[in-house]
């Protein structure tokens, strides 16, 4: 087994602009990987979520019964959890469907926007919930990272400090919409 | 001067000595919601059929007190009130005319040898349930108006304003702020012009002192504010009163005119120089309108909204004048103490409280109803000797005092005297007088977050911690309520408390959580079981976790990472 | 006797630093010439205060209540402090209340990056809004030919009432309704594009702190704000009285 740190990300439902800003630090995963091992993500193959995690990144907001049970379970299994990206922090533009009932925006996607086989899906897609809402409404998050997306530089800011020991101070680095 | 009075009193008596029985009927809006109205035409046409008009008069009185258990009718043979009658109808008429010459109705007897009507001392309500609020010549005969000629004919506006500092009197609007101070200031300021406005916009739920005082006995207010713009050198007066008491109105528009025509109100009052003129300016429904700034908005045509004092409204006020704001009963205690000096009026009451209060009791309790009791009379007297104690047999579980300013008082307290600041060492305010009395059934939360949703639905939207601050509050309060909270709501709640109650603009939102802290402070159980486990384990799921967990609640996040 | 003299300059201090004063200065004016910031959304050069956003708010030794740097004027011997913890944790709740209210996405707004509140939010240290959204349901108003108003981004500052009613004159806008319902309304509640007061001058458009009335045909984050003409007209109109 390594000593390094476990490092994860979660995907829940935001644009993935969020890991595409995580990717873009290039070379300097280099210097991540060093100090751990990225455990669990959209980006490696792993299919279970491990035991426990030091880091767990989570990108997008709370919008299915999957992702309320997906956040819930990281939860249990992360010691340190960040919200990555406004759509994790706020809700964002996933949230902006919160003004209307499911059934309209299902309406509106699948019927009145669709040309061919209109059905709303009832199989492997998961069910919406009511509203949209930030990470932190339905967990505790101990790290917030705003930005749409927050930057390369941000975003390894954050990771190093964190892997450091440290609490990164974020607050006067991004902001939301940034 | 005191000749024109003299001659409407002697021939009031002379009207009344003329008859030997006088039936009042209460036209109060409580019981002519019951059909009061009805029940005097039909002793009216009682009267009439048996031809009894030259000896006996029927007339409409203001309010009795005893809501509860209207409509009331007293009988008076030569006695006043010697006999009270509850829950009649019209067709009781034809008993209670048969019966005005022999024993009286046992059935509809309501005995007034009980402490309800015994232990109250009536100074604001004196007149009330006594004489017709329609007939300036029946408050003249009750005394009416001699206070506004002693002090103008036989004071100066600076032994006015000595006797009203002398007497202790403080504001019945809630806030408790000397009365005499608040004169001496607007009488101080620069200003050509100055004006006195009357408070009448109570919006209380569960409150009906202000408008009983209106209803029943409006001269009394018009010559408290006549008498202070002579103290403080003002000759207008605007009567705010809100739109929702249309009987009030009625009854002070005729209240004015039959002023005028005996020269108690307009030019030249009493053959002396001083003016004072009263128009009555109507209320929106808003209840932020009851803030001073905000009703001085309202009645220069702008919209109601406060502003933040300094400056007050003394120095600075309508169309930018010295003005001064009292509420009704405020005023409607001035004339009896220049009628009977302060220091009368400050032998009653506590070191700090002087006088009576009025009080609106509701909820729970037998006597619903309107009392006025000395300052520093014990909560226990009130509700359970004047009061009549917990209805439906229940316990006194606790008493809102205040309305949506106030708290609510447990009733372990029930021995605290009532005055200004007992209560707010309790948590709660005097407020303007509304007590509304609940049994063990009743849920504090419940209580909170009804508070709260008046707080929220009535905020005049102008600062943020009111406007929003009011209806996260009141969501959080709904978790509570449907046993749905996390112990991080809670946390939520009392943070938010502080903020707005701190942060507000004016003190309707300085003043909205007070019936949550108050709540929270005696009753947190009620909260804490609202929690539910299942939503517990969402913020606390592992407690070898729980130290990153609670900085997820705060904003600088204290890690420690393992490495 | 009367005094022979009024005092008209005071002396004060402001976080520690002696200023003086006239008479007839605001805290808020006060800092801002001595360099020292206090975060402001409905003040606004040039038109009255209201002292509504409660953000400017400052503790005075000797009272316990907050009070409002914008309305509050300089006092012989004041200590006014304007940057304790407590003064920083209500404003930043205050940001809180504001972002939650209505229905603010600041990645997809013609302001970003150019909005007062985003700015103070990023001044103030706001890294999550810590309240529940509100989410309510709001219009855009897009019937004028230059402008548009989109409610869910307003914060009820009312600059663009008091300019229009003020500088320009119209009192197109006003507010209706009652606390957390309250709206910014054109005329008697109708489309902007009707209401016949407006001059379509575009003031209230330039001083809007947030993306809530914007140029038509701007997209995300193109939206900027020109301020400049408020201090000139503003002289213009007291040189005038």
């Amino acid at each position: 087994m390594s000593d390094k740190l476990k490092l994860a990300t979660v995907w829940l439902d935001g644009c993935s602009g969020c890991h595409m800003s995580f990717l873009d630090i290039d070379e300097r995963i280099l210097d991540v990987a060093a100090l751990a091992d990225l455990v669990y993500s959209p980006l490696v193959d792993n299919k279970h979520f491990p035991e426990m995690v030091d880091i767990t990144l989570v990108e997008g907001a709370v919008s299915s019964e999957d992702d309320y049970h997906k956040i819930r379970h990281v939860r249990q299994h992360t010691r340190i959890l960040v919200s990555l990206g406004d759509c994790a922090v706020t809700a964002n533009v996933p949230a902006m469907r919160n003004r209307f009932k499911v059934e309209a925006v299902l309406d509106r996607a699948y019927f009145e926007n669709a040309t061919l086989n209109q059905q709303i899906p009832v199989e492997v897609v998961p069910q919406l919930r009511k509203q949209s809402i930030p990470v932190h409404q339905v967990v505790p998050v101990d790290v917030f990272v705003p930005g749409c997306p927050p930057s390369a530089d941000n975003i390894f800011y954050a990771l190093t400090e964190l892997l450091a020991g440290r609490t990164p101070e974020l607050r006067t680095r991004t902001h939301f919409g940034a | 001067m005191y000749e024109r009075l003299e001659e409407i009193t002697l021939a009031e008596q002379e009207v009344a000595e003329r008859y030997d029985h006088t039936v009042n009927v209460c036209m109060a809006a409580g019981c002519m919601s019951s059909q009061s109205g009805a029940i005097k035409e039909a002793i009216d046409k009682e009267v009439e059929a048996n031809g009894l008009e030259r000896w006996c008069r029927v007339r409409g009185v203001g309010c009795m007190g005893l809501c509860a258990h209207g409509p009331l009718v007293a009988v008076d043979n030569g006695k006043p009130a010697e006999t009270m009658y509850q829950y009649v109808t019209p067709e009781d008429a034809p008993a209670i005319v048969g019966s005005l010459d022999t024993a009286p109705v046992e059935r509809l007897r309501c005995p007034t040898d009980v402490p309800f009507f015994q232990r109250q001392h009536k100074i604001v309500l004196e007149n009330s349930g006594l004489i017709d609020p329609e007939r300036i010549e029946e408050y003249i005969a009750a005394d009416g108006y001699t206070a506004l000629i002693k002090a103008i004919t036989e004071m100066s506006p600076a032994e006015v304003i000595d006797e009203i500092i002398t007497s202790g009197l403080r504001g019945r609007g809630g806030g408790g702020y000397p009365t005499g101070l608040k004169w001496t200031t607007v009488a101080k300021s620069d200003g050509e012009t100055k004006y006195v406005i009357c408070n009448a916009d109570e919006g209380d739920p569960g409150a009906f002192m202000d408008r009983s005082v209106l209803e029943s006995d409006p001269h009394r207010i018009l010559e408290g504010m006549a008498i202070a713009g002579y103290a403080i050198g003002a000759s207008q007066g605007y009567i705010y009163v809100r739109g929702e008491y249309p009987l009030a109105v009625a009854r002070l528009k005729t209240a004015i005119r039959q002023a005028r025509r005996v020269n108690m109100l307009g030019s030249g009052i009493a053959g002396t120089p001083f003016a004072f003129h009263i128009d009555i300016r109507l209320g929106a429904g808003a209840f932020v309108c009851g803030e001073e700034t905000a009703l001085i908005a309202s009645i220069e045509g702008r919209r109601g909204q406060p502003r933040p004092r300094p400056p007050y409204p003394a120095e600075y006020g309508l169309w930018g004048q010295p003005t001064l704001i009292n509420n009704v009963e405020t005023l409607a205690s001035v004339a009896p103490i220049i009628r009977n000096g302060g220091a009368w009026y400050a032998g009653m009451g506590t070191a700090k409280s002087k006088g009576t209060k009025v009080f609106a009791l509701a909820g729970s309790i037998n006597n619903t109803g309107l009392i006025e009791v000395p300052m520093g009379t014990s909560l226990r007297e009130i509700i359970y000797e004047i009061g009549g104690g917990v209805s439906g047999g229940g316990k006194c579980k606790a008493i809102q005092t205040g309305g949506p300013s106030g708290g609510c008082i447990p009733a372990d307290f029930l021995d605290t005297p009532v005055d200004y600041e007992s209560l707010s060492a309790l948590g709660s305010i005097m407020g303007s007088g509304g007590m509304i009395v609940m049994d063990e059934t009743a849920s504090m939360v419940d209580v909170a977050r009804f508070f709260m949703e008046f707080c929220m639905t009535e905020s005049c939207g102008r600062c943020v911690p009111c406007r929003v601050g009011t209806v996260h509050m009141h969501n959080l309060l709904d978790k509570f309520s449907r046993k749905e909270a996390t112990p991080h709501d809670l946390v939520l709640l009392e943070k938010l408390c502080d903020m707005v109650r701190n942060t507000s603009l004016c003190g309707l939102g300085q003043t909205a959580p007070n019936p949550v802290m108050s709540t929270l402070r005696y009753f947190r159980h009620e909260y804490m079981a609202a929690i539910t486990e299942e939503a517990a384990d969402l913020f606390v799921l592992d407690p070898a976790l729980s130290v990153s967990r609670n900085g997820a609640t705060q904003r600088a996040p204290k890690l420690e990472v393992a490495s | 006797m009367k005094r022979p003299f009024k005092t008209r300059v005071k002396t004060l201090t402001i976080d520690g630093m002696a200023v003086g004063a006239r008479e007839d200065e605001t805290i808020l004016e006060l800092a801002q010439a001595n360099g020292i910031f206090i975060p402001t959304l409905c003040h606004l050069e040039g038109v009255h205060d209201i002292g509504a956003c409660r953000l400017c708010l400052v503790e005075i030794k000797g009272t316990s209540k907050l009070l409002p740097a914008c309305m509050t004027y300089a006092e012989e011997g004041m200590e006014v402090i304007t940057d304790s913890e407590r003064l920083l944790t209500y404003r930043r709740q205050v940001l809180d209340l504001l972002f939650s209210e209505r229905n603010h996405v600041c990645a997809v707004c013609v302001s970003n990056g150019h909005c007062e509140l985003q700015w103070l939010a990023e001044k103030l240290g706001i890294s999550h809004v810590g309240v529940p959204y509100l989410y309510p349901q709001l219009a855009v108003d897009a019937s004028h030919s230059f402008y548009v108003l989109d409610h869910n981004r307003c914060i009820l500052c009312t600059r663009c009432v008091r300019v229009c009613d003020e500088i320009e004159g119209a009192h197109t806008w006003d507010v209706m309704g009652r606390g957390v319902e309250c709206r910014v309304i054109s005329d008697l509640n109708q489309p902007w594009g009707t209401a016949d007061s407006c001059t379509r001058c575009g003031k209230c458009v330039q001083v809007c702190p947030t993306g809530a009335l914007f140029s038509k045909g701007k997209a995300v984050a193109e939206m900027t704000k020109k301020r400049e003409f408020l201090p000139y007209l503003q002289l213009m109109r007291e040189g005038r009285k």
